[in-house]
């Protein structure tokens, strides 16, 4: 989160302490349903991030005073588990993770077509089994993929990466350790459709064209991370083609 | 619940109907803050204290100073808490109890904008080793009292927890104990951050939302700024934001935190 007062040299011979250059992703691998009693789920692993995503729903909504009569709702839990970070973390919500589940559900709020399961509730869990920096990006796209799972009717994929600044550069999804010691972490999320932001937060301190240019960068890397998205859910349909198949002859 | 939500509905198309013909409720320009006035050092029994209203709503911040061990990652970094209490009389939409998402996020921004500007610059806030060779520093506890809600709490708050921290003064450490009567100094502060709050409803952006515009919102967006530079961002609601919407914001929002902190003591 802060910059500044304790420093650690981030970039040695123009790369990145894990080799990488300052656009470059870290690589991202995605594989869909991989639960069996949730309706839809996804894995990723995302660098050394490891996240599971679950959803259930649209089902009756509980409690009865969270219903709304026009529309489902979106519950949604983001943790990560004690063991996924250096220090032992406590179990259970801390203020974190109650505000990166709060932005996480609004990133899909207007993505998910609720309007059509008026008086339910989707519930949307993400496991963060490991955390390496960008964990609430990482959480999103297994989500994302775990809705489409579902078969939750969708306007779009939602993709995410987080953007920062080390070494006064800006510099594309950065890991803990550059996230703890770098000066600035734009984690955002874009609609598949029309590109806007579902989800744009921003530490640190920069300019107006710096920000700018870092979601630049991270369109690109959106983008990227879409395709995989798309390819994780073929890859379902594939192999379920498969099975039929081989049922039928 | 459902008769709110019925009357919500209703209050939602109005304000929206409004704002497709480029009117607000109150009859502001969209890129105009209601009136905003800012007092400091009413409590008496903090270390710093600032009320800040904007149009209605009402937000009061106290500091208090303590002294405790560091983080063990960062031994000789002073610590600052920041949290937000919706007090159940601001609003009947706010009920006691444990603190709702909604507090926590808000008491969340106000703090990376603070902490992203070294607003408290708790990298001097360290007091040295105890006579056992602990390392203790200050701590800053930033208390965020909502009392009356009309929207746009962030800015509100904001705004009151930075002119709190101005307000503040160091009390007097000696052999392990703090002396609360005696004073050393202002807290040190680097910046003074500040936040601009922006709604979105019907693909138009209106600058600090009331009530009833607030709850007809698409989505939200709170820009912090420092001069010249952006130290904090949030997006929240359901809906989307374009990039030349958030481009027109950080532009609003740098020109409109000049402005705010013109009403700042410093």
């Amino acid at each position: 989160m802060v910059g500044g007062a304790t420093t650690k040299e981030l970039m040695v011979d123009g790369k990145r302490l894990d080799g990488r250059a300052l656009d470059e992703l870290r690589p991202v691998k995605i594989t869909a349903s991989v639960l069996n009693n949730a309706d839809g789920s996804a894995y990723i692993e995302w660098g050394k991030n490891k996240v599971i995503a679950g959803v259930f729903g649209p089902r009756p909504c509980h409690p009865k005073r969270m219903m709304d009569p026009y529309r489902a709702i979106i519950k949604s839990r983001y943790r990560l588990a004690p063991f996924s970070t250096s220090d032992h973390g406590r179990a259970g919500p801390n203020r974190r993770s109650i505000e990166l589940s709060k932005v996480i559900r609004e990133a899909f709020e207007s993505r998910v077509l609720l309007e059509q399961f008026p008086q339910t509730m989707i519930e949307l869990t993400v496991e963060v089994l490991e955390a390496d920096g960008g964990t609430r990006c990482a959480s999103l796209v297994a989500a994302s993929v775990a809705l489409a799972d579902a078969g939750i009717p969708m306007k779009d994929l939602v993709s995410a990466v987080a953007v920062g600044k080390i070494n006064d550069q800006i510099a594309l999804d950065l890991t803990g350790v550059e996230d703890n010691y770098g000066d600035s972490d734009i984690p955002f999320a874009l609609a598949g459709r029309n590109k806007e932001l579902m989800l744009f937060q921003m530490d640190g301190v920069l300019t107006k064209e710096q920000i700018n240019q870092a979601l630049d960068m991270g369109t690109k890397a959106c983008e990227k991370v879409h395709q995989l998205q798309v390819e994780a859910l073929k890859r379902v349909y594939e192999s379920k083609k498969q099975e039929v198949e081989a049922k039928e002859d | 619940m459902a008769v709110l939500d019925v009357l919500d509905q209703i209050k939602r198309g109005y304000i929206r109907d409004m704002v497709k013909q480029n009117k607000r409720i109150d009859n502001r320009a969209f890129d105009e803050y209601r009136k905003v006035e800012v007092e400091q050092g009413m409590i008496t029994s903090a270390e710093g204290s600032a009320r800040a209203r904007i149009g209605k709503s009402e937000v009061l911040v106290g500091v208090k100073i303590g002294v405790g061990s560091p983080f063990p990652d960062r031994p000789s970094e002073g610590i600052l808490m920041t949290n937000a209490e919706f007090l159940p009389l601001a609003s009947s939409t706010f009920e006691s109890g444990p603190p709702r998402e909604d507090s926590i996020e808000l008491a969340r921004v106000v703090d990376r904008g603070i902490r992203s500007a070294n607003a408290v610059d708790i990298a001097s806030l360290s007091l040295g080793e105890d006579e056992e060779g602990r390392p203790k520093v200050w701590i800053t506890f930033l208390d965020i009292y909502v009392i009356d809600h009309d929207g746009n709490l962030q800015d509100a708050a904001g705004l009151a927890a930075m002119s709190a921290i101005l307000n503040t003064q160091l009390p007097k450490y000696e052999d392990g104990q703090i002396v609360r009567e005696e004073k050393t100094g202002p807290l040190p502060s680097k910046a003074t951050a500040l936040s601009c709050t922006f709604g979105k409803i019907a693909d138009k952006i209106i600058l600090d939302p009331c009530y009833a515009e607030e709850v007809s919102l698409d989505s939200k967006l709170t820009i912090a700024t420092v001069k010249d530079h952006i130290c904090a961002c949030q997006k929240s609601g359901g809906g989307g934001l374009s990039r030349a919407e958030l481009d027109y914001c950080m532009d609003l929002a740098l020109k409109k935190g000049e402005e705010l902190r013109g009403k700042l003591k410093a």
